[in-house]
């Protein structure tokens, strides 16, 4: 997921072009208070004209308590966002909040109840210690991810080589998985440390994310590198699906690979592995 | 001992013999030291005034100069003012290149001191007052290998040529750099000067740094040389010359250098032992550090890399990656320490660089990187003339490296803010798209239909391919269609071709009010 | 929309427009736009702004409008954004979708 200014028309238009899986408008913290009006007009204009393939489209809002996140949904979701990011979420009413005012618009503009999705950004010690509720707090939330500067004052501490986050980090996978939901990691700010940025990547890899939000065109290669699948990996994987596939055309329930049964959570699995190879760009890309 | 002079006469067939009569004695023995020699019977003229008087220079006639002191040269702005002082007309002006610092050369222009120009570009003021038809005589536009070209085969003579050099003995042996004590301007090669030198009538040397004979080495030597003027102001070294040329940080940028080693690296010309020339924009730049990558990864050497040359491939030549550098032209500081400390780092001049008449280099390239201002359907590069019409360019050697690389690779952003770069056609052609074999573009890459050949290697590479057309409905689709440009009747500028065929023309811009 | 005081949008980033509106009573809609691809997308740029403008009901402002390569999206918005700083209105209207 990739980071682009609300406020920036340059990196607007050019936000599709870098291979991020999902690019995230953000009009909290990146646009300066007296720009909060511009921004969402410009987002709102983007959303509507620009196209950006089959990619994610994302929108943080500001802060619903602050007046302007309202604003925010009111011109996004009639623009017709993916995804609502939420910023600061604290508790599982926070969600439940912002669902409603997104249902209330949907309604009024006659859109299809339940078309936007949202996610949610835990950003505090209270979001961490409620990342469950939050993550079950409602259906249209397709993840919730961490927002560590915040989190880490909020801590009374600072970022460092990760241990800091170690918890929250847990606590956000766990609370993402017993949802069925995804869980992303939050930003590595140091564009020049591509190292560091590796090796961030590997370890939230290695915890079971999904993938990890970037603030700058260049991470996302080396991102895609840690999160892609080995070619071992997913011959196997599809194999799997042809498998099931099969297994479908025969009307069969039970799918077998090399005479073992295939598990969902296997074909789950393989699936996923597949859909991050597609993203990652390593099998074929198709012409448009 | 015969008489000579009494039998002269009676010599067999004396008049089919080469020779300029009898012997006459000698000149008076030297018994001076050479020290002593050098300070008094030497080519030094007291002024540049003398120099020009000297030179035999008469209005209407053919003058010269480089352009390796680009945007800090003084010297054009030095010589142009004198002999317009010195009541000097109907001039014409071959220079190697011209930039934004020539501006007063449209005063020049408006009193008939120049009344023909010859460059390979124009940028600045003066170039958009040409473009707003400053000049009735077209400005004639060469490559750099073209115009080594013309003036090696005559079509270009050139009556007085007057050289800057940053360093230079009292005999004209001139460098653009020196080995005595550094004497604080250094432009590096001095490719573009050397066919001036040897093909010119006269040749006066500008100089800031006087060094005792012999200046070696030299760009230029003596026997080349007329006149030697010594000027406390040949230019400006913050305008000859930046340090290292810096790496782009450019995301955009990155992404098309990637992808551009990426084709060539599909293409099957980056091999042991290739050869390579890449420009010094930003995206051809990086594209060379991820061609670095490459070839350290697989154990590839480079045989030679040619042309502008940059810290960048300086620094590949001295980690051992690329065997020979061949340096027209040093585009930064680190290029000309090189060629000082380097003995493989070669300077060439213009003809050898890339002369059709000849297998000069380019013709020995596997591949070039070069940028470009706008690719049209038909793969027609320009890169001299803006979006709006307006000059802002050079040609350099963008036709002569397409024309002699066996995969010319042009780099360019699909849009630049609301420009786009692929366009039904040019605005002025400079390269001929059949010289050209691939377009690399932020949002995909194009392949000349005349090369399957890599196409299919591209293909099972899984490099991401389109249609020039497609990439060009693409652009537009992002930035709408523009308003064609509105040219006068007029014609300002001839491009030539680098066999010298006249390739297009530049017209004069129709403006509003 | 009725104009109060002069609002202004946008900034002088390349790919951005600088929209300035002036509230005016009567004369209609008076546009002057600089911009740096103005043989290309002059006309265009104008027509948007003019088009952008009838859609709010603004039917007399002084428009100053310095262009440096923006889309259409983004003359679009920062006009929207102009006018409606300059009619201290912050109830915005996003219309039905």
């Amino acid at each position: 997921m990739m980071f682009v200014p609300g406020n920036n028309p340059g990196m607007i238009k050019d936000a599709g072009i870098y291979g991020a899986d999902s690019i995230m408008f953000d009009l909290e913290d990146s646009v300066a208070i007296t720009e909060k009006d511009a921004a969402r007009f410009l987002v709102f204009q983007a959303l509507k004209t620009l196209h950006y393939g089959k990619k994610e489209i994302v929108v943080r809002i500001n802060d619903l308590n602050s007046g302007m996140g309202i604003q925010d949904l009111e011109a996004i979701v009639r623009a017709g966002v993916h995804v609502v990011r939420l910023p600061k979420t604290d508790s599982a009413e926070d969600v439940v909040f912002c669902e409603k005012e997104i249902e209330r618009i949907e309604k009024a503009a006659g859109i299809p109840i339940g078309t936007t999705g949202m996610m949610a950004a835990i950003e505090s010690a209270n979001g961490v210690l409620n990342a469950k509720e939050i993550a079950h707090a409602s259906d249209r939330l397709i993840g919730i991810a961490l927002g560590a500067e915040d989190y880490v004052t909020d801590l009374k501490t600072t970022r460092s080589d990760g241990v800091e986050l170690l918890f929250a980090r847990c606590m956000i996978l766990n609370a993402a998985r017993s949802a069925g939901i995804d869980a992303l990691d939050t930003v590595y700010s140091d564009v020049n440390n591509e190292q560091g940025f590796i090796e961030e990547a590997t370890l939230i890899k290695k915890l079971g994310f999904d993938g990890k939000s970037v603030i700058n065109p260049r991470q996302i290669d080396p991102l895609h590198k840690v999160f892609m699948p080995s070619e071992k990996d997913l011959e196997k994987a599809r194999a799997i699906m042809a498998a099931i596939a099969e297994a479908n055309a025969k009307g069969s329930g039970v799918a077998s690979l090399n005479g073992k049964m295939i598990d969902k959570p296997v074909v789950l699995r393989a699936q996923r592995m597949l859909d991050l190879a597609e993203v990652s760009q390593i099998t074929e890309v198709e012409e448009v | 001992m015969t008489d000579i002079k009494s039998i002269y006469a009676s010599i067999p067939h004396i008049d089919e013999i080469s020779q300029h009569g009898a012997f006459d004695g000698t000149k008076e023995k030297r018994m001076g030291t050479f020290v002593e020699r050098s300070a008094t019977q030497n080519k030094v003229v007291e002024s540049l005034e003398e120099a020009i008087r000297r030179s035999g220079l008469k209005d209407g006639m053919t003058i010269s100069f480089h352009h390796h002191f680009r945007n800090g040269d003084n010297v054009v702005n030095l010589v142009v003012g004198k002999l317009a002082e010195m009541g000097f007309r109907n001039l014409t002006m071959a220079a190697s290149s011209l930039s934004g610092v020539h501006a007063p050369l449209i005063e020049h222009i408006k009193s008939g001191v120049i009344t023909h120009i010859e460059t390979s570009g124009l940028r600045g003021e003066l170039a958009e007052q040409i473009s707003r038809g400053l000049m009735d005589f077209p400005v004639v536009f060469r490559s750099h290998g073209g115009r080594g070209a013309a003036i090696e085969s005559g079509d270009v003579p050139i009556d007085v040529a007057f050289l800057g050099a940053p360093s230079c003995d009292p005999y004209g042996n001139a460098n653009g750099y020196s080995r005595e004590e550094d004497q604080s301007i250094s432009c590096g090669s001095l490719g573009y000067a050397r066919p001036d030198a040897k093909y010119a009538d006269k040749v006066v040397i500008l100089t800031n740094n006087l060094v005792k004979f012999p200046n070696s080495p030299y760009a230029i030597p003596s026997s080349n040389v007329d006149y030697v003027v010594l000027t406390d102001n040949i230019g400006d070294p913050k305008g000859i010359m930046s340090g290292a040329t810096r790496f782009t940080t450019n995301p955009k940028e990155l992404l098309i250098a990637k992808t551009a080693a990426d084709v060539i690296h599909a293409s099957g010309y980056l091999y042991d032992g290739f050869s390579m020339q890449m420009g010094s924009g930003g995206a051809s730049l990086a594209t060379a550090r991820y061609i670095r990558q490459m070839m350290i990864e697989e154990g590839l050497q480079c045989r030679f890399a040619l042309g502008g040359i940059t810290g960048q491939i300086v620094s590949m030549h001295e980690e051992g990656l690329i065997d020979r550098i061949l340096d027209v032209q040093s585009f930064d500081l680190d290029a000309a320490e090189s060629l000082k400390r380097n003995r493989f780092h070669q300077q060439i001049d213009a003809c050898y660089y890339a002369s059709y008449l000849h297998e000069s280099a380019v013709n020995q390239l596997d591949f070039v990187v070069l940028s470009a201002l706008e690719i049209d359907v038909a793969f027609n590069i320009n890169v001299l003339t803006g979006s709006d019409g307006v000059i802002r360019g050079a040609i350099g050697g963008h036709p002569d490296t397409a024309d002699g690389a066996s995969l010319s690779v042009v780099v360019a952003p699909l849009t630049r803010g609301r420009i786009p770069s692929i366009v039904q056609k040019v605005n002025t052609i400079v390269t001929p798209g059949s010289t050209v074999d691939v377009i690399v573009t932020d949002q995909g890459v194009a392949v000349h239909p005349d090369r399957p050949d890599v196409e299919v290697k591209f293909r099972e590479a899984g490099i991401p391919l389109f249609t020039i057309q497609e990439l060009k409905e693409r652009a537009e689709s992002i930035v709408g269609k523009p308003d064609p440009i509105r040219y006068k009747e007029k014609i300002v500028g001839v491009v030539m071709y680098r066999n010298n065929t006249v390739i297009d023309v530049v017209r004069q811009i129709e403006e509003d009010e | 929309m009725k104009l109060v005081k002069t609002g202004t949008a946008g900034t002088m980033e390349s790919n951005d427009i600088m929209v300035t509106l002036e509230p005016k009573e009567t004369g209609g809609v008076q546009v002057a736009l600089s911009s740096s691809v103005m043989q290309q997308f002059g006309r265009q740029i104008e027509a948007v702004i003019r088009e952008t403008l009838t859609e709010l009901g603004v039917a007399h402002a002084v428009v100053d409008a310095v262009d440096k390569g923006a889309l259409d999206c983004t003359v679009r918005a920062r006009v929207n954004a102009a006018a409606y700083r300059a009619a201290d209105d912050q109830k915005y209207d996003w219309g039905t979708k």
